[in-house]
């Protein structure tokens, strides 16, 4: 890639969006997932019979199990909402970048 | 084999991913079990006939390393499950759930967790910039003789250490299961990992991988249906069952992680080790384009996903089907350590359990299932290594470049069958040996040398290449001190009384200081070579948004 090229793509009102949609929306999905994780290993260093409490008087199934499984099922949630947002607009915006980078 | 040390391989073996190493001590050799040997050789002989499809479809080295790139998201989503879900996945969290209970389930999340992580900040800038390795990324706009080699030193020692906890696992599994010698059975699974990966390439591994991936999930399935279907598909009834017999206590986190120093430290391993191993990475270049490495990771992390829930039902079934079963009693351990010890330690529940719900037959299929999964694990490893050995050190360090695709694939072919004759040597050497560190060490490894110098290259704009070998080394050193110092090997393996490092885990100091050595050293970079790094990165950049530039895939 020539600078030429590189100055043009920089330019381009599309890519500025592109770069900074997609970052902002990757970094707010990563620290909801960590923030997620880390709340939940920080919990039971601290304070593991928090999620030792049974859901009710008379069950052995404690909170934990769902919130364990919620975990997993949120983590598969988020790399579906990311791949549906970012095959879908941000490729779309990408397309067009690539388009202008085509005409000369 | 004491209480102590099961605890403890545990602990390891489930850190150990991709590990088989699912037994460990001495076990006997078991009666041959013929479904379990006829279904395994359906297997091998179903995955030598794609081996030999795909080598006649393996004409370049692109083929070679990438299965020419034109593997779908789909299928790559299911290879990477299959590169995850391994047979320590399988029987070692299914083991800790039925040791431990709600601690396995804490484990599962663990491993989980990075994929979101990759799919966010990884995946789709490897593939726009990468071609065959890591390293392609990592030596972007760096120095090529120095990042490439110090990346694969970092991809050879993750996939060696991976390959000793393999194939030491492999060898006594297949010996339990199947009533083969040990040598035999590490020498097997040497050669034929040799003929998939020499003769059919990515191909061939990747097809082996999501045949694998398809067979452990539909047994996992039927093995959590069948529980489920005893407790009219009711989990209170399950658990509660499974607490008269064992105790309310593992319905709760059980202190497997207990200060917070070693919680975060094990999360930081998991995290940015998944991220640093070089055969996963490697899979992100089999597909065509970003679009498609998405897909791979959504799919991959929904397939992973739903294994580790399973994994819990199994655990959770085995032990309201296998504890307290005379038929699974190991009665000489019995005699000695008193308890309820099962046939071939805790890491067995799952495969006995597939014997209560489906009689001998399905015991066969899971046990071929378990070896088709260390098959399909050390195939894709070492094609990870093998690449590091003929693209990154043969063809750009030591021809710098000048050099033809079907040499490079020749030397990658001879790499191939290399290692395969290390990996059983070691497997041999290592039998009677405590190798419950070295999975340990892979992660530490992959998380803070491989990882921080693929993650800065494509960020850090301020990288340069002395801030990236200085810092990748401190990394990589760290991580090899602080294991060696820390309780599983200064303490359980040389004998000392008191480990001078505290702390299983290392990540947390060694990704630390790889992350600041990297930083201090480039940005007191003050060379003109450095200069020219920092320029170059702009370029680099809009490449990893956008595509423009990134490899395609080929055209038959």
């Amino acid at each position: 890639m020539n600078k030429e090229l590189v100055d043009k793509i920089k330019n381009n009102p599309d890519y500025q969006e592109l770069v900074s949609k997609r970052s902002g929306f990757a970094i707010k999905l990563s620290i909801a997932m960590l923030v997620v994780y880390f709340t939940f290993i920080l919990t039971i260093a601290f304070s593991p019979a928090t999620l030792g409490t049974p859901l009710s008087a008379d069950s052995v199934t404690t909170v934990g199990i769902p919130i364990g499984i919620a975990i997993i099922i949120f983590a598969f949630i988020l790399t579906g909402v990311y791949t549906k947002r970012a095959n879908g607009e941000f490729d779309d915006l990408n397309n067009k970048i690539k388009e202008s980078v085509k005409e000369n | 084999m004491n209480m102590n040390r099961i605890f403890l391989f545990l602990i390891l073996g489930t850190v150990a991913v991709f590990a088989a190493g699912a037994i460990e001590g001495e076990v006997s050799k078991q009666a041959l079990n013929m479904s379990a040997i006829v279904m395994f050789l359906l297997f091998v002989g179903g995955t030598l006939g794609i081996t030999y499809w795909a080598a006649k479809r393996t004409k370049s080295a692109k083929d070679f390393y990438t299965a020419g790139g034109g593997i779908t998201g789909f299928q790559n989503g299911m290879a990477i499950a299959g590169d995850y879900m391994s047979a320590a996945s399988f029987l070692g969290i299914s083991g800790l759930v039925y040791l431990k209970g709600y601690d396995g389930l804490i484990y599962s999340i663990g491993f989980l967790v990075g994929w979101p992580i990759i799919l966010f900040m990884i995946a789709e800038p490897l593939r726009n910039l990468g071609k065959y390795t890591f390293a392609d990324v990592a030596s972007y706009r760096l120095k090529q003789t120095p990042i490439r080699s110090l990346a694969a030193s970092g991809s050879i020692a993750t996939v060696i250490l991976y390959l000793i906890a393999q194939m030491v696992g492999s060898g006594k599994l297949i010996q339990l299961l199947f009533g083969l010698q040990y040598e035999i059975a590490v020498v097997l699974v040497g050669v034929l990992m040799i003929l998939y990966v020499t003769f059919g390439g990515m191909l061939a591994t990747t097809w082996v991988q999501i045949i694998k991936a398809f067979l452990l999930l539909s047994g996992a399935t039927f093995m959590a249906i069948a529980v489920m279907s005893h407790y009219n598909f009711n989990f209170g009834e399950l658990f509660s069952h499974a607490t008269e017999l064992k105790g309310i206590e593992i319905m709760s986190p059980g202190g497997l992680v207990s200060d917070p120093i070693s919680a975060i430290s094990l999360a930081v391993a998991l995290m940015f080790g998944t991220a640093g191993l070089p055969h996963i990475l490697m899979r992100f270049f089999t597909v065509s384009d970003a679009k498609e490495a998405r897909k791979s990771v959504f799919y991959a992390t929904g397939f992973i996903g739903y294994f580790y829930i399973l994994t819990f039902i199994i655990g959770f079934g085995a032990i309201v089907m296998v504890l307290g079963n005379p038929q699974y009693l190991d009665m000489a351990k019995q005699a000695i350590d008193g308890g309820q010890p099962i046939l071939g330690g805790n890491n067995m529940a799952a495969i006995h359990l597939s014997h209560a719900v489906g009689g001998d037959f399905f015991l066969g299929f899971i046990s071929a299932v378990a070896f088709a999964t260390i098959l399909a694990v050390v195939s894709g490893l070492t094609l990870a290594g093998a690449s590091a050995i003929s693209h990154d050190l043969y063809a750009s360090v030591i021809k710098k470049g000048n050099v033809d695709s079907m040499k490079e694939m020749k030397v990658s072919k001879i790499a191939t069958v290399v290692l395969g004759i290390v990996a059983i040597i070691m497997g041999i050497m290592f039998e009677k040996q405590n190798i419950a560190f070295v999975v340990g060490l892979a992660f530490a490894i992959a998380a803070s040398a491989n990882f921080p110098i693929l993650f800065l290259s494509m960020y850090w704009k301020k990288l340069t290449t002395r801030g990236a070998v200085i810092g990748g080394s401190i990394g990589l050193a760290t991580a090899v001190l602080l294991v060696v110092l820390g309780p599983i090997v200064w303490v359980d393996i040389l004998g000392n009384a008191e480990a001078i490092f505290p702390y299983k885990y290392p990540a947390l100091f060694s990704v630390t200081a790889a992350f600041i050595g990297i930083w201090f050293f480039s940005v007191t970079d003050s060379s003109h070579d450095a200069e020219a790094e920092r320029e170059a990165f702009e370029a680099q950049y809009i490449r990893s948004q956008t595509g423009i530039g990134a490899e395609g895939a080929s055209e038959h």
